[in-house]
């Protein structure tokens, strides 16, 4: 079979946004804001972009590290709706009005604690039992928003709380904090990713399961504890998506969010296949994403025609991916 | 290639042990019913829960074919939405002409939904999950948002609303053709054969010389059709289009086929058995409403997500339990 030369330019262009495709999809929403959206450099627009980013980024680092597995985390959107309402329940509480300090302080540690046991049982599910990511994490994907649900009986919790809101609304040096924090997140992740034998065999199951446990390796426990991390990252975001709004809303808190995370993981480069954990790819395309956003928010762009843009975006970003393996 | 077999109950029984436990427990749950409610076995709620239910039958039923392969469809939901709007527009040249067109329509998500998988190498929960998206923005662009009106001066809504011989509504009647149809084409065509083969080993499928890629582009676009019939019979049944109905109810659909003891992991399924499965799962609903109105529990409607996320839970613990033992046991079958 010959090529003819379109096929080939297609082919070298393929490979160039394969590389370069997120920085190439970053610079063309950038020239395309400046030339078309009013207001577009101002610093205000800047705050609440990063505000933004941030909580997609964070959790989209644990997506990143769960799809290097070759694992998919379908239940971080719940997670995010169940440690957001588990927050101000706890601090408007008795005991949380009574002792402040404390009342903030559980909190904040109670629903994190909530968000990694509920990544340790997706992580059971799947390594221990062998189900399917999937259909293991579609499981919390159901229930865990119906029970934040049950437990504020579906109404939306409104609170001032200088404190907590610091998650959502505090500045270091000007720039939002958890920006500040997805960054820190980063770091981490990416040293326990190239450092660590944790890492090392992230990567390994991804890249061949049978192998990683044939030579040894602690693959189930590895996993469970990529779940784990990727839970408790979910956990984080819904608390801060909390904080900005001074306000818990079960039923919106993080909804469709898993869809914005694994589509900046796979902006990012991750390859659904695993094997690959490109963490600040995670934050590349967490930036991306929320930046389509915008740009269509900000021209009037219909939010459900939006929709259909993410959609077109999810598919062109995990057909450029997969033609990589090929 | 006609399969004889098929339909001998015993074999059945012997290749689908946990059917018949499924089928024990919805006559176990039904005689439950009569037994506890004074209107549980009346013509008004028999003829309302499979109104109601046919719609998540159908939807199972695509489900099956599409889990069976070893893939899955996230877009039902949406895609069952989207064509409720399309049939509530069409309403007024009658059914013959909108129930067609909205399978169509369904089908044509379906077809793109197998474009991806096939031609494009797209995972497809993937792929299933981006039409998700693009049905519902769909839905919500051509119908403003609202849901459409649907018109009740023609024929349109007598299948939602009326019965066959009284007692059973049109809708069931439809839906319970389209399963024995798609279920003779499972056990009885080669076609069937291809599919049942491709959630076995996709590559072996493929050197056998198996037509892959037609029997996958098959049950994508039969489960985007399946789709599109639930949404005629939601706006038939509801006097409505509705653009933001079908939120999870892919989750529905998967629950009952994993119920009704299809492998997740694809090569085995039941058609029958999906049948049972989506019945069960909503007699547990139906159940737990009567148990409601009587006032001994008071479950609010948060509480049917974390049901059905518990049901999912012990039906997929009882499946790994299940294949554990079927497959020491029929390494060889």
């Amino acid at each position: 079979m010959s090529m003819t030369t379109s096929e080939i330019t297609g082919k070298s262009m393929l490979q160039v946004l394969r590389g370069h495709g997120g920085v190439v999809a970053l610079v063309a929403i950038l020239l395309f804001n400046m030339a078309f959206t009013p207001n577009f450099f101002q610093l205000q627009t800047l705050f609440v972009n990063i505000s933004q980013v941030a909580t997609i980024a964070i959790v989209a680092m644990g997506m990143t590290l769960v799809i290097a597995t070759g694992g998919i985390d379908l239940s971080v959107g719940a997670i995010m709706a169940l440690a957001g309402a588990l927050a101000p329940l706890i601090f408007l509480s008795e005991f949380g009005t009574a002792y402040p300090v404390l009342g903030v302080a559980l909190a904040i540690a109670l629903p994190l604690l909530v968000a990694l046991a509920c990544g340790l049982f997706n992580g059971i599910m799947v390594a221990k039992l062998n189900v399917q990511p999937i259909i293991a994490t579609l499981i919390l994907f159901i229930s865990g928003r119906g029970v934040a649900q049950v437990l504020t009986n579906g109404n939306l919790q409104t609170f001032s709380n200088p404190q907590f809101s610091y998650l959502g609304t505090g500045k270091i040096l000007g720039l939002p904090f958890q920006g500040w924090l997805a960054v820190a997140i980063a770091v981490v992740l990416y040293l326990v990713i190239s450092r660590t034998t944790f890492g090392r065999y992230v990567l390994a199951i991804g890249g061949n399961e049978r192998a990683a446990r044939l030579s040894g390796g602690p693959v189930a426990r590895v996993k469970i504890g990529v779940y784990m991390i990727c839970g408790a990252l979910a956990g984080l975001a819904g608390l801060i998506v909390v904080a900005i709004n001074s306000a818990s809303d079960a039923a919106r808190n993080g909804s469709l969010m898993e869809l914005d995370a694994i589509a900046a993981a796979v902006v990012g480069g991750a390859l659904l296949q695993g094997g690959r954990a490109p963490i600040f790819g995670a934050i590349l395309g967490a930036v991306i994403i929320q930046l389509v956003k915008y740009t269509l928010l900000a021209n009037g762009v219909e939010d459900e025609v939006a929709l259909i843009a993410k959609a077109g975006i999810i598919l062109v970003a995990v057909y450029v991916q997969q033609a990589r393996k090929e | 290639m006609l399969n004889s077999d098929a339909f001998d109950l015993r074999k059945y029984m012997q290749r689908h042990p946990q059917s018949v436990a499924v089928w024990i427990a919805l006559l176990a749950l039904i005689l439950f019913g009569v037994l506890r409610y004074d209107n549980f076995g009346g013509s008004y709620n028999f003829g309302s829960f499979l109104n109601y239910n046919s719609m998540f039958i159908v939807i199972a039923l695509g489900m099956c074919f599409v889990i069976i392969t070893g893939g899955i469809d996230l877009s039902v939901g949406s895609v069952a939405a989207f064509s409720s709007v399309i049939a509530a527009y069409l309403s007024p040249y009658g059914i013959e002409v909108a129930l067609p067109l909205a399978v169509l329509v369904g089908m044509s998500f379906g077809a793109f939904n197998a474009f991806c998988i096939i031609a494009l190498r797209i995972p497809p929960f993937i792929a299933t999950l981006a039409t998700m998206l693009g049905a519902k923005g769909a839905a919500l662009v051509i119908s403003g948002a609202s849901t459409v009106a649907v018109d009740w001066g023609s024929n349109f809504t007598n299948m939602g609303m009326n019965k066959a011989l009284g007692l059973f509504p049109w809708s069931i009647v439809l839906v319970t053709v389209v399963g024995i149809a798609l279920w003779i084409v499972l056990e009885m065509t080669s076609l069937g054969r291809t599919i049942l083969a491709i959630g076995g080993g996709e590559d072996a499928s493929k050197l056998m010389g198996l037509k892959v890629n037609r029997a996958k582009a098959f049950v994508y676009i039969i489960s985007g059709g399946c789709a599109g019939l639930a949404g005629v019979i939601l706006a038939s049944g509801f006097g409505a289009g509705q653009p933001l109905e079908g939120v999870a109810w892919e989750l529905s659909a998967i629950a009952a086929v994993v119920v009704g003891g299809t492998l997740l992991t694809g090569g085995l399924g039941s058609i029958p058995a999906t049948v049972a499965g989506a019945l069960l799962l909503g007699l547990v609903f139906n159940i737990l409403n009567f148990e409601n109105g009587r006032g001994t529990i008071s479950f609010s409607a948060y509480w049917q997500m974390v049901i059905r996320g518990m049901f999912l839970f012990a039906v997929i613990l009882f499946q790994t339990r299940m294949t554990k033992g079927q497959k020491s046991k029929g390494a060889s079958a």
